[in-house]
């Protein structure tokens, strides 16, 4: 098997295993800690304080190499801009995510976990995002 | 503001999100790319060659996540209480929101924090925002849907 598919595989999975533990594979988790007026579970915080105490680290590193440890290209974003897609696109995305507590992740992770509902999102998920695709594609230029 | 003492778990949540750290680390030092699942899972409507690939063993990896948790344990509460409904409406804006604001909660909120890109402390700003207003507005304002 070639080593790139084997390693996004494993991150994938090593991923899908961090929600798990973390607990933001759990919606009902989720709006608890969006939740700031009620009962506050602020455990979510702590969840991205892990990630980033880890991504500092490594992504300052990845930042100064021009090719990957498997010899891919770096394929790192470099834009700085803050355009309007950039904002209203995220004000939408946390709208949705506080709709069910749901985001991209953690509905891959319960879809693997057998639940229904996680794949009536993904598919609405998949489904906005082919509309995207299709905006995308009407614009002129 | 009163916390939930009950349901907050710092030591799991800090793990976890080591590990979800360890897992951005991984692919980008290996794969050279971006940790972001609605980057990930976006580029599959588009197929190009030599992308597909990568892209289906990164999800696929995911989806796999609790079926070898299953092997070890059986897996933690996972309590969807969204109707369907809702559930439709919540997939079609994430979907078509994150592919607008080019990422979620992992690729601005994870990678994007980690490499102090402002466009991504930007992001995260915004979606906490939206997603903090939005659940007062259902539980609070609303009484919940």
């Amino acid at each position: 098997m070639n080593k790139s598919l084997l390693s996004a595989f494993i991150a994938g999975l090593i991923f899908g295993i961090g929600l798990l533990v973390s607990g933001m594979a759990n919606p009902e988790k989720v709006l608890g800690f969006l939740d700031l007026a009620g009962p506050w579970d602020p455990s979510l915080a702590l969840v991205m304080g892990g990630a980033v105490a880890v991504g500092l680290l490594a992504f300052n590193l990845a930042d100064k190499r021009q090719t990957s440890l498997l010899g891919d290209v770096m394929r790192l974003p470099t834009r700085q801009d803050i355009d309007k897609p950039l904002v209203l696109g995220s004000l939408g995305f946390g709208i949705g995510w506080g709709l069910a507590g749901f985001c991209p992740g953690p509905a891959l992770v319960a879809l693997g976990a057998g639940e229904l509902k996680a794949l009536v999102f993904t598919v609405a998920m998949l489904s906005g995002m082919a509309v995207y695709e299709l905006l995308q594609r009407q614009r002129p230029g | 503001m009163t916390i939930d003492w009950q349901a907050f778990t710092p030591w799991t949540s800090l793990l976890g999100g080591a590990l979800i750290g360890l897992a951005a680390a991984a692919f980008v030092l290996l794969n050279g790319r971006i940790a972001g699942i609605s980057g990930i899972v976006g580029g599959l409507l588009t197929p190009k060659k030599a992308d597909t690939g990568w892209r289906l063993a990164f999800v696929g990896g995911m989806v796999t996540a609790p079926l070898l948790w299953l092997l070890v344990s059986s897996l933690p509460v996972i309590r969807i209480d969204a109707s369907f409904p809702m559930l439709v409406v919540a997939g079609l804006v994430v979907g078509l929101s994150t592919r607008f604001g080019a990422g979620c909660t992992s690729g601005h909120g994870v990678c994007g924090i980690s490499r102090l890109s402002p466009r991504s402390l930007v992001a995260t700003a915004a979606f906490m925002l939206s997603g903090f207003a939005t659940v007062f507005i259902i539980r609070h304002l609303l009484g919940g849907l």
